[in-house]
């Protein structure tokens, strides 16, 4: 277990009648990763989430967790897993304190002992005797990590979890998040906020109509996009007349107060080096990339010859 | 694996505590035979034509029997209907069926623990209906030896065990409703449908064996186990209606059951 990959997903399909909602789709997380998984409405997320917790029955493929499949190994393959898939829910007529200690009574090992620091973790020891049904969504949602954490998971699987919540829940939340893999747990992270799996992941997979369009490294994607170069002197003159003397520098244009141009790394090393002798002040030399949105939406919408019709 | 489910029964039998529809099936089932015996004392008829029905104000030992009676028809098929068919269509209906399946019991511990906590309830509702029209009866009109169905007086404390032993009996077929409630409330996933579809299985086996020409099927009817406690309100005891009801009752739980088990081993839980 301890060598076995938390996430490893091949040739995942599941289809509903005449509908495909995963197509075919392969997903590897690895030990550390805070791993995110984009899509748009629809898209496939939440029935891949729900596949890997065993929840759904694949039509094809195989999932291991941590080296095990849950359909094959049921509960233990959820050894060092938690989570939760469109939302945590709860007993609406329990307290949170009861629910928690329901979910502990349903998991190995001495969750209950933890009730009371995780409570406190999400700030809720105050309402933890308030029936769950009172609860305001981002309650629910603290909640919902407070019962994912009792289980002391090695990897969790978080989907959308900042939907719903007002600018500081989001913002602690992603803190919460930021902590956690911080402290080596690998997080699969579902959402639709890019802002956010930009912020936090590291890898992502980006599914469209059921099928995975990129999985991989976060900055080889937004490197994939490299536009240019954009610098910014106070001597913009000098600058701009040296660029257009530099080997393998083009397409120089002035925009903004700064100048962009084409070029690759090797041809940009040689001109910091070329700015530094010709004693051109440089106030900012990087590298212009499309944002995630920008790809995200490049991969997402428009017609893709052979995609099938897909449901959530 | 028995810890795990004694686990799981625990907290569904938590869970049906904190429901007020559990309290409104084990209210009525205490409700109906303190109003029927008070409704007798006010007035002067009484249930003649059915079993033990004229020594109703003899001993209080009767009316728990007679309520018996009258609660086959519908009254305790529709308590047991409450909760049978939510215990699990309420967890779809809600979304915690994905709570509850993604920690570390297997599905099969789940099911096992809902199983047992609807049999417990039903096992409660029965025992609390007869032990308050016992009270109640007492109560109106004394603690006294009972007629049997043979027309022989058998001890107080002598009836009080034929009434546990009827409960008893009286459980199973109820189990059977139960049974189908369940495998309803798994298939259906829809908390009113499965009351309902109970309570129509329930109506319709008591419809079955008052039909002509269903004769030759009559004893193997659930319906018909709801008279199997007669049995022991013979003298001698006639244990053939009581056997029968096991066996009887044994398959209409265990087909549902198993049936029910085999559906929400292999459900998809996804989103309703």
């Amino acid at each position: 277990m301890s060598d076995a990959l938390p996430v490893s997903a091949r040739g995942l399909f599941k289809r509903y009648g005449e509908l495909v909602a995963v197509d075919h789709v392969d997903l590897t997380v690895e030990k550390g990763d805070v791993f995110g998984y984009l899509g748009p409405n629809g898209a496939g997320k939440t029935t891949s989430l729900r596949m890997l917790l065993g929840l759904i029955r694949p039509t094809e493929g195989s999932i291991e967790l941590f080296g095990r499949d849950p359909q094959v190994d049921g509960a233990k393959a959820l050894q060092g897993v938690a989570g939760f898939v469109e939302g945590p829910t709860f007993y609406p007529y329990l307290t949170a304190r009861r629910n928690l200690r329901l979910l502990a009574a349903y998991d190995d090992g001495d969750s209950r002992s933890r009730i009371e620091a995780m409570l406190d973790l999400v700030e809720l020891r105050d309402r933890g005797d308030d029936k769950v049904g009172g609860y305001s969504h981002g309650m629910r949602q603290r909640l919902g990590i407070a019962a994912a954490l009792l289980r002391q998971p090695k990897l969790l699987l978080l989907d959308e979890p900042t939907t719903g919540l007002d600018p500081a829940g989001m913002r602690d939340m992603r803190d919460l998040v930021r902590r956690l893999a911080g402290e080596g747990i690998t997080v699969l992270l579902s959402s639709h906020l890019l802002a956010e799996v930009e912020e936090l992941c590291n890898r992502v997979a980006i599914i469209r109509k059921g099928r995975i369009v990129y999985e991989g490294a976060l900055d080889e994607l937004l490197a994939t996009a490299a536009t240019g170069y954009s610098l910014r002197s106070p001597q913009l003159e000098r600058a701009r007349a040296l660029l257009l003397n530099q080997a393998g520098i083009g397409e120089v244009t002035s925009v903004d107060g700064s100048l962009r141009f084409q070029a690759d790394e090797d041809a940009v090393a040689a001109l910091s080096i070329a700015l530094g002798q010709a004693r051109i002040a440089v106030t900012a030399l990087v590298p212009e990339t499309a944002s995630l949105e920008e790809l995200f939406l490049g991969m997402t919408e428009g017609e893709q010859p052979g995609a099938e019709e897909a449901v959530a | 694996m028995i810890t795990a489910v004694a686990r799981v029964y625990e907290w569904e039998v938590l869970k049906l505590l904190a429901q007020k529809r559990t309290y409104l099936g084990l209210i009525s089932a205490m409700l109906v035979p303190i109003v029927f015996v008070v409704v007798l004392v006010i007035q002067t008829g009484g249930p003649n034509d059915v079993p033990l029905g004229r020594y109703i104000r003899d001993t209080g030992l009767a009316a728990p029997f007679v309520v018996l009676f009258f609660m086959s028809i519908w009254g305790l098929p529709l308590i047991t209907a409450l909760v049978a068919g939510d215990i699990v269509a309420a967890e779809t209906q809600n979304d915690t069926l994905k709570t509850i399946l993604t920690r570390s019991r297997e599905r099969g511990q789940v099911f096992a623990g809902k199983v047992l906590a609807v049999l417990t309830y039903t096992f409660v509702v029965v025992f609390a209906m007869g032990l308050v029209g016992l009270a109640a009866g007492t109560i109106a009109w004394g603690f006294h030896p009972l007629t049997s169905l043979s027309g022989t007086k058998v001890s107080a404390g002598h009836g009080f065990g034929l009434l546990v032993a009827s409960l008893a009996v009286y459980f199973l077929p109820l189990a059977g409703i139960a049974a189908f409630g369940l495998l309803l409330s798994t298939v259906t996933r829809n908390s009113a449908a499965s009351v309902v579809g109970s309570l129509m299985f329930a109506l319709l086996m008591q419809l079955l064996g008052v039909l002509p020409g269903t004769e030759s099927i009559r004893p193997y009817l659930l319906g018909t186990q709801f008279e199997a406690w007669h049995g022991f309100l013979r003298t001698p005891a006639d244990w053939a209606p009581v056997i029968r009801a096991f066996w009887v009752c044994a398959l209409y739980i265990s087909i549902p059951v198993a049936a029910a088990y085999l559906v929400f081993l292999r459900r998809d839980v996804a989103s309703q």
